[in-house]
């Protein structure tokens, strides 16, 4: 089932949580809402999920495959949807939480006792967990209870899923683990999936699309080595993961001043410094691991540069604290102010010293 | 290793233990063993005697029929209250929340004689309810009410708490999975609260049970009618009669006891079965 959110405006009190948001997901695509806290992409899951309302007056509109369903209340709009701490039912057992929403069903729709502990036991064994019916949830570790709410959201078979930071509270092996045990089941499922995350690993990692959020709005979408190769704007770049910024023309006058960025696996280290490359010097050189880490000083402006090289470069040239060495970009992205008023930031080509203009090709 | 076994984190435990059992002793169980060294003074057969006189069966039915229903009325109109109180905003919620507590603050001579005011057959409310055929005070209703009025707090603030600290995820859970806001209340919220409106049904009544100075006003203390347990003790000893006081203060203090003893194992229990502290 498809869905889309469209022109979705959300304001709690005088803080803008949401500023004319929209968001279309294919049908069994898995999404991902990336951003920092603040950013509005729980309250934009909550919206889709019924529990939060958009604006009165921004005219949003919320699509399941087509049909407007703003007007329909949580209970009625059959989507699945897991909690950050899962919300179990503490005073039930894993059947009871799992068979839940079967027991509530309308008494015409209600499946009867044998049907319903069929299907409890059949997504116990999706979610690995047949024989763990009588548990109680305080019974259960923190990955255990996670796949419990997710065999309880989807056991109406909604044709949505929605998850609000889905392994934000568990620790790093379980949460690789869960990962792709829950890309498996989605796409097994054929299920509509939209998840919320501050993790961009996760998100490059799990998603066939991510939709980067900011401030309450959404900075870019696209497929994640999109998101990653050609970041939109400073924001996305500098979420995406580490990365060098360096201010260009700042002081000379009568010049535009942009923001150069450079991630620190684009930093290429010649041993001599020459017309095609930038001169700096090492400053610190941590070189445990298969990556050598580089801490650099752009001598023309005296920024500092962190440059990830491999271990056999590190080796081969012999880099030393103090050592002047000259250095290239294999990849950048700049960007300067569009005009004085505004301070939306476009990209502009960056150009190597000595190397023959030549445009970066269009994103 | 004797020397790690004698290490302790906190140290001052033989002189924390000491104090907490002499202070114990002197404020609770010494009192509480003199009654019970008054009360054996009478043997068996002779409680028995004072027990099966029919004015205190009456007395004692009266004490704790009534306690017993103005628990339960408070428990459930004291969830109501916290449930206003902690769901909703509105002007004048922080003076309401504060007037919850003036039962706890106030002498209960004072809310006795305006209850009795209240409710008398001349009363604001006594006078319309008559009329009605209703006598409040000088009757068990009026009994009733005093109870009400000065358990109330204990209903209201034991499940207040718990209601503002209750994650709403569990709801909104509920509410995805299709459940309308009545099973939800039932099925999700309850069981969460149940536990504190059980605790705060347990106090409320021991409250009930032990009130005097409200209840002795608008009674009317008609022995066999309007006649509760500690006034009947306390005439008692007005009369000399103090084995006689003692044997109905042991029987409240049983009753009272086992009463509290009930809740606290249904308490225990519920808490294993949920792996949750007790409310």
């Amino acid at each position: 089932m498809s869905l889309a959110a469209l022109n979705i405006s959300k304001h709690f009190g005088k803080t803008t949580a949401l500023d004319n948001v929209s968001l279309e997901v294919k049908s069994g695509q898995l999404v991902a809402l990336l951003g920092p806290s603040g950013s509005g992409k729980t309250t934009l899951l909550r919206i889709m999920a019924g529990l939060d309302f958009p604006d009165a007056d921004c005219g949003a509109r919320l699509l399941f495959h087509g049909r407007d369903v703003m007007d329909l209340p949580a209970r009625k709009r059959k989507v699945g949807m897991v909690f950050q701490h899962y919300a179990l039912f503490r005073n039930m057992n894993v059947f009871d939480n799992v068979a839940f929403g079967m027991t509530v069903a309308k008494r015409s729709e209600r499946p009867s006792k044998a049907e319903m502990a069929a299907r409890v036991e059949e997504l116990l064994a999706k979610v690995h967990l047949s024989g763990y019916e009588g548990r109680m949830p305080h019974q259960l570790s923190g990955g255990q209870r996670q796949r419990v709410a997710l065999a309880r959201a989807v056991a109406l078979r909604p044709e949505i899923l929605l998850l609000d930071e889905p392994f934000g509270a568990l620790d790093a092996k379980v949460r690789k683990e869960l990962r792709k045990w829950l890309r498996a089941f989605q796409e097994e499922e054929k299920l509509t999936t939209v998840f919320v995350t501050h993790d961009q690993e996760e998100a490059l990692e799990l998603a066939d699309e991510v939709v980067v959020m900011n401030n309450a709005r959404v900075e870019q979408s696209g497929s994640p080595q999109e998101v990653y190769d050609h970041p939109a704007s400073p924001f996305v770049i500098e979420f995406m993961g580490n990365v060098n910024l360096l201010l260009r023309g700042r002081k000379k006058p009568g010049t535009q001043p942009t923001s150069l960025y450079v991630r620190p696996h684009d930093i290429e280290i010649c041993q001599y410094v020459s017309g095609h490359t930038l001169e700096a010097r090492v400053l610190h050189v941590f070189s445990a691991g298969s990556v050598g880490r580089v801490t650099l000083e752009y001598l023309e402006t005296g920024e500092m540069l962190e440059a990830e090289v491999p271990r056999s470069e590190v080796d081969a040239m012999k880099l030393t604290a103090g050592q002047l060495v000259g250095l290239r970009f294999r990849h950048t992205r700049v960007f300067a102010k569009k005009d004085q008023q505004r301070q939306e930031l476009v990209e502009v080509p960056y150009q190597h010293p000595g190397d023959a203009p030549q445009a970066e090709p269009a994103s | 290793m004797s020397a790690a076994k004698n290490q302790k984190v906190l140290p001052g435990f033989g002189i924390a233990l000491g104090y907490t059992v002499l202070y114990l002793s002197l404020i609770v169980l010494l009192p509480l063993s003199a009654a019970f060294v008054e009360a054996a003074k009478i043997g068996p057969s002779g409680f028995w005697e004072i027990l099966m006189r029919p004015r205190v069966l009456a007395a004692l039915k009266l004490s704790f029929g009534l306690s017993l229903a103005a628990a339960l009325v408070n428990s459930v109109a004291g969830l109501l209250v916290a449930w206003v109180l902690t769901r909703y905003n509105f002007p004048g919620k922080k003076i309401i929340d504060a007037a919850i507590d003036l039962p706890f603050a106030l002498p209960t001579a004072v809310a006795g004689i305006s209850l009795t005011a209240v409710y008398a057959p001349r009363g604001w409310l006594g006078a319309p309810l008559a009329e009605l055929g209703i006598k409040v005070a000088f009757a068990p209703l009026g009994i009733m009410i005093a109870l009400m009025f000065v358990s109330l707090p204990f209903a209201v603030r034991t499940v207040q708490p718990v209601l503002e600290n209750m994650d709403s995820e569990l709801e909104e859970a509920s509410a995805t999975l299709g459940a309308g806001r009545w099973t939800t209340f039932r099925r999700v919220v309850l069981p969460v609260l149940m536990p504190s409106i059980l605790t705060g049904f347990a106090t409320s009544f021991a409250r009930c049970v032990g009130e005097y100075g409200s209840v002795v006003f608008i009674s009317g203390n008609m022995p066999m009618k309007t006649e509760i347990a500690p006034l009947f003790i306390v005439t008692q000893i007005e009369q000399y009669d103090l084995p006689g006081a003692t044997a109905i203060a042991m029987i409240m203090l049983g009753v009272s006891f086992f009463f509290i003893l009930f809740i606290n194992l249904l308490q225990a229990w519920n808490s294993r079965r949920t792996g949750t502290t007790k409310a």
